[in-house]
């Protein structure tokens, strides 16, 4: 039985682990790399729970495979922060209180940093609109919102 | 237990022939947001998935003899991106951008969404009702496809065993077109279609509706292409009563199933509703143009 | 100020410094960070994967079950059955063993039969499907009205229903029957000028916790078990465990990881005790983490149900009387927690009348679970229905009519309490002052107004409070936090000490580390292990004393304790600088060693929560889409320690209510499983799906607490049905009786109304 070996860039560092074909993205960073922060909630693509950024893009880990990750980069939640300082989403989510239980966060974070990378001033609807694909069922979204409009008035300022 | 294989040519060639090559199950990923629910939900097990993502003419958004060629495997999220293209054919991407979430649209593809052919795909209505063509190449060669011919039935296509579909050519439009995707859904995001309708329709310059294409969508076990419904269209200036009647034959084209997204009976009821507005928004956009 | 350490009471002239305000909570940074460990986040070195075979069959007889060939996978460790638990007398720790294992038959489409540990998914998964297991399918039933028909298929043939006089000798669904009831409703009802009397329905649904249940459980060869699992209850399940696998309780430690959200639905286990069983007979760690399809199939849902409501009024709107007759699905076993649904949904109203019934039904789906307030806002949605239809009628508005007969400090309750201080009337009168009350609605628009009650709990709860040798604090608490009490609590001992929040580090001990607690739920952890920390601090405080008293040499009455320092009771004692806690801290070891206070409660005093919703809906006519526009919570909150955890509980609750209103319900095929096991057509609200939330906190303190808070976590959702159909009802001209709102059901009664016209309380 062999295994598939996947060199890949994680939040700047260079990783090689070893996989089955049937292993998701999301498999690999929990299970080979004990990088927990990224979350299982369905497996299908329907809670945004494991998202990741993949070459840039805002995807979700549990609708990539492993080896598809191969020559890759991808950023994950542990690599948000800078440092010790944290990023102004993550200050603004805290402030705010922004999650309850928290198992939604990291995956929010990352969809909420990808839209503000992309749309600096996002609208109530864009955010709204953008985190669709976010599912919370503690908060009714409405400090996360709050807490994404805040994170992107403080990057505005610069 | 045999592991599961995968692979990522880098050719046409290549990826046909590991698919007509293969003696087990072969199955086609572009973006796998189809095909990694039904594999990690236990649905399908194939023997092999053929990544088709690294060949160059499955990608891509070119302007090509006064029309447009869109890799099938291109993701949503470069098409709705997309500025020329989303101008020139905002129903297709009124599709586009319904598929799932931001999330899945990173890597769906259309390729993908006309592929796996659900009855409630929200791309399919749009670009059939568009007037596309797939390229399909395969172990016999390249051909040439209407978009409508590659579903048949829920899960199942027309392609033979080794055929891709490549890409998608949406046609010079002629002025005064316009074309727009509605779907009806509980919720406002992340819902599959309980009905989808696809309308594109070009008027002459006294505004009088000269051709029309009417699709709809999750209410049979493919879309449908409703040339009744067309009819009552063209040669109108899509008025109230044109639109009635249009309502009117969008209920009758239904074969609707009762399932856990919506009964019969509201799916008749409702792409009535739909193909009114649809129109409305095409009829728009096509005096805009 | 000094406070009376002895006296727990509210005492609403105390400069607070802490409470009230909004600190950045002690889980926060790591779960922002990815930090933050759930339930599925353990690695321990030889883990085995443990995954568990379920009937695909709604309810059959189990002939035999062969797990040969699933044992001679490669990689397979340990294959467990029915014979590898004890059978148990009848009673609730047979019921759990029953639907953790299933024995001589299943229940429902998910039930557990089999599990295995294998070295890999894959390896499981394979031995799975080679598990020979051979069913001999029954019929089946599953919606409530259908499993109580004389004829309808039956989940136990030796059940007889309980609570009934003279109840027949046949087999039976119908597990029990309670009644609650105060005063003459017969009489009630002869006053009344206009009864009003009405059915509704609503489907069942799940709680939707985005975090699916996970464990890792690791067995010693002498006996001993560790497990980690997310869970509301971690003494609770100690003691279940315990008593299913018959072994001491001292010797299983369970550890409650994060919790990835539960309202109720993770206070019972499915996965554990299989993966302690696997454990032992593997002898290494095992990993079992559900998936979403499994959490929808087989974990607690929560009750679909069937209520008559019947309220009787004065011509100028005084209730008379009220009846309330309610039927509840709860699985194949007792345990729905049906009997808060008599005596909560008509209590806020001043009513001397009352007789409310309710029956718990056996039927072939998971044992339900609560989803805060269990068994209520689905009855609710009854009552708040009747409430607008009265206030229609009688051509009062809605709130005046509540106003009218709220409920004050002195009102007798149905189940024996008096009410204390409560604050209903404030939340109906902070409501009806709001603006969003009196705005105007736009086309094809309606508003509805909901009231709800809940009780807030107390109960078993221990604390300890440790002051280390700087004189920062860790606080060891018993209950799992769902959202937020962590930081509550740390702000209460931070106020009781004097100290800022930042030197309080709170941590949720395990099950060897304090004394029992009862589980997180009924909204009163902040209330109970709040107060347990007080009196830990206060414990604590008097110890800081003695030690300043020793370290000056005075009698220990000659000193007191003010804002974080001890100093002289007066002057006479002597001239002595105040003493820091710290300043205290590092001299511990001389003056009698570690400073500390615990305390082991059965906490009592809990205020009643009230409610007041008004949310404005937008009707598409032609399609039956229902959009929530508008939306405020008021509440009562006794007294707000974290106001920003408090609102998230408002606005959380009226989202999750809103989902359940709206679209949440299981669809069942023809053979009773279900087809929408995932978050595609389960459908949860989503961000786009929902308007800001507006909150409002109405604070009536509770004289019972030192800090007068009320549990929050429960009321916001009591009202939300009721609300949104008033709303509905307010926009289309009938008001819907069937949950949920669907699409569907909303275009057929939109039909209804162009057919026959408005329903006769919508005429003008």
């Amino acid at each position: 039985m062999a295994k598939n070996h996947i060199t890949t860039t994680i939040n700047g560092d260079e990783y090689e682990f070893l996989c089955d074909t049937e292993q998701t993205l999301l498999d690999c960073l929990r299970d080979e790399l004990f990088m927990t922060g990224t979350k299982e909630g369905c497996a299908s693509g329907d809670c945004g729970a494991c998202n990741v950024m993949l070459d840039g893009q805002l995807v979700c880990s549990c609708l990539v495979l492993g080896v598809e990750a191969d020559g890759k980069s991808v950023e994950t939640i542990e690599g948000m922060a800078h440092g010790d300082k944290l990023h102004p989403l993550q200050q603004k989510f805290l402030e705010l209180n922004g999650l309850q239980c928290g198992i939604c966060t990291p995956g929010i974070l990352i969809a909420a940093k990808a839209l503000l990378d992309r749309n600096p001033d996002p609208t109530e609807t864009e955010i709204r609109y953008w985190l669709a694909g976010n599912l919370c069922r503690c908060t009714g979204y409405d400090k996360v919102v709050r807490s994404v409009q805040a994170a992107a008035e403080e990057m505005r300022k610069g | 237990m045999d592991d599961l294989r995968y692979e990522a040519p880098g050719t046409l060639e290549a990826a046909v022939a590991l698919l007509a090559g293969e003696k087990g199950e072969a199955r086609v990923m572009a973006g796998g947001t189809d095909v990694l629910v039904l594999l990690h939900g236990d649905i399908i097990e194939p023997d092999l998935l053929v990544d088709i993502k690294n060949i160059p003419e499955l990608n891509g958004i070119t302007q090509e003899n006064g029309g447009w060629r869109v890799g099938a495997a291109t993701n949503c999220m470069d098409i709705v991106d997309h500025q020329e293209f989303s101008a020139a054919w905002p129903g297709v991407v009124d599709g586009v951008k319904l598929i799932g979430s931001i999330q899945v649209k990173g890597r769906a593809s259309i390729g993908g969404n006309l592929a796996n052919a659900s009855p409630g795909a929200d791309t399919v209505p749009a670009i059939m009702a568009a007037g596309a063509t797939a390229t399909v190449f395969g172990p016999k060669g390249q051909r040439e496809v209407p978009v409508e011919d590659i579903a048949i039935a829920p899960g199942k296509t027309s392609l033979a065993k080794g055929e891709i579909i490549v890409s998608f050519f949406f046609p010079p439009r002629p002025p005064h077109s316009g074309g727009a995707y509605l779907r009806f859904t509980p919720r406002t995001e992340m819902d599959i279609a309980v009905v989808g309708v696809g309308i594109d329709l070009t008027l002459d310059d006294g505004g009088t509706c000269q051709a029309a294409r009417v699709v709809l969508g999750a209410v049979a076990a493919r879309a449908l292409l409703v040339d009744e419904a067309a009819a009552t269209l063209i040669g109108t200036a899509v008025d109230d009563d044109a639109l009635a009647n249009l309502a009117a034959a969008a209920s009758a084209a239904c074969r609707p199933i009762d399932d856990k997204r919506g009964t019969k009976e509201f799916r008749v009821k409702v792409a009535a509703v739909l193909a009114r507005r649809t129109a409305l928004i095409a009829l728009q956009r096509a005096k805009q143009s | 100020m000094a406070t009376d350490l002895d006296d727990l009471t509210y005492d609403p002239n105390r400069k607070l410094k802490v409470v009230g305000t909004n600190p950045i909570k002690a889980d926060g940074v790591d779960k922002v960070t990815g930090r933050a460990k759930f339930g599925a986040d353990t690695y321990l070195p030889g883990t085995l994967v443990g995954k568990i075979l379920r009937s695909p069959h709604a309810h059959a007889i189990i002939k035999s079950i062969d797990i040969s060939e699933a044992e001679k996978i490669p990689g397979v460790k340990a294959v467990v059955t029915r014979d590898d638990f004890p059978d148990l007398k009848p009673g609730p720790m047979r019921d759990i063993s029953v639907i953790c294992m299933a024995r001589d038959k299943v229940f429902y489409d998910g039930h557990q039969v089999a599990a295995v540990a294998a070295t890999s998914e894959k390896a499981a998964k394979a031995a799975l499907k080679v598990i020979k297991v051979e069913y001999v399918v029954l019929p089946h039933v599953i919606d409530v009205m259908d499993a109580i028909k004389p004829d309808a298929p039956i989940l136990h043939e030796d059940l007889r229903t309980k609570g009934l006089d003279d109840a027949p000798d046949k087999p039976t669904n119908i597990i029990q029957r309670a009644e609650w009831s105060m005063g003459d409703v017969e009489k009630g009802f002869a006053e009344a000028y206009l009864i009003v009397e009405r059915e509704f329905d609503t489907k069942p649904m799940h709680q939707g916790y985005i975090e699916p249940q996970g464990c890792m459980a690791n067995t010693t060869e002498d006996g001993q078990i560790e497990l980690w699992c997310c869970t509301q209850a971690h003494f609770v399940y100690r003691s279940r465990l315990a008593a299913i696998l018959e072994m001491d309780i001292s010797k299983i430690r369970v550890t409650v990881s994060e919790l990835g959200g539960g309202f109720g639905g993770k206070t019972n286990f499915y996965a554990e005790p299989l993966a302690i069983v696997l454990s032992r007979k593997a002898n290494r760690p095992v990993k079992m983490v559900l998936t979403r399809n499994e959490v929808f199939r087989a974990t607690g849902p929560v009750a679909g149900t069937h209520s008559r409501i019947k309220i009787g009024v004065t011509k100028d709107g005084k209730f008379t009387a009220a009846e309330c007759e309610a039927y509840f699905q709860t699985g194949p076993f007792t345990g729905s927690a049906f009997a808060n649904a008599p005596q909560a949904i008509f209590t806020r109203y001043d009513l001397e009348n009352v007789r409310a019934w309710g029956f718990e039904v056996a039927c072939n789906r998971p044992k339900v679970a609560a989803f805060r307030a269990p068994c209520v806002p689905q009855i609710v949605f009854g009552v708040e229905g009747v409430v607008d239809e009265i206030a229609r009628k009688l051509k009062m508005d809605p709130i005046e009519l509540r106003l009218k007969n709220a409920a004050v400090e002195g009102y007798k309750t149905i189940y024996g309490d008096t009410f204390g201080p409560v604050g209903f009337v404030e939340t109906l009168e902070a409501a009806k002052a709001h603006p969003h009350y009196s705005a105007p609605l736009g086309p094809n628009q309606g508003r509805g107004i909901g009231c709800g009650f809940w009780f807030n709990r107390g109960g078993e709860t221990t604390a300890s409070l440790n002051i280390t040798p700087d004189g920062s604090v860790n606080l060891m608490l018993g209950n799992p936090d769902v959202a937020g009490s962590r930081v509550s609590i740390s702000m209460m001992a931070a106020e009781e000490l004097g100290i800022s929040v930042d030197k309080v580090r709170p941590i949720i001990g395990d099950t060897s580390s304090l004394g029992y607690n009862h589980s997180t739920v009924g909204s009163r952890v902040t209330f109970s292990a709040g107060m347990a920390i007080v009196q830990s601090a206060r414990a604590a405080i008097k110890v800081l004393c003695q030690r300043a008293a020793i370290m000056w040499d005075v009698p220990e009455d000659h000193v007191v304790f003010e804002d974080g320092y001890v100093r002289p009771a007066s002057t006479n004692v002597g001239d002595f600088e105040p003493l820091s806690i710290a300043d205290i801290a590092k001299k511990a070891g001389t003056t009698g060693g570690a400073i500390a206070g615990h305390a082991e409660i059965n906490a009592k005093g809990a205020g009643p929560g009230f409610g007041v919703h008004i949310v404005d809906v937008e009707v598409d006519k032609e399609t039956g889409g229902v959009q929530v526009v508008r939306y405020t919570v008021v509440e009562d909150a006794g007294k707000a320690i974290h106001p920003l955890q408090v609102e998230g509980q408002f606005q959380g609750g009226a989202v999750q209510g809103l989902g359940w209103a709206l679209n949440e319900e299981y669809i069942y095929d023809e053979n009773g499983c279900m087809e929408n096991p995932g978050f595609l057509d389960y459908r949860v609200p989503v961000c786009s799906d929902v308007p800001m939330i507006d909150t409002v906190i109405i604070e009536v303190p509770n004289p019972r607490h030192p800090y007068g808070l009320r549990g929050v976590g429960e009321v916001p959702v009591v009202p939300t049905l009721a609300t949104i159909a008033n709303a509905i009802g307010d926009a289309i001209g009938t008001r819907p009786r069937s949950l949920p709102m669907s699409p569907p059901k909303v275009l057929k009664l939109i039909e209804q109304v162009a057919e026959n016209g408005v329903d006769e309380a919508y005429v003008a």
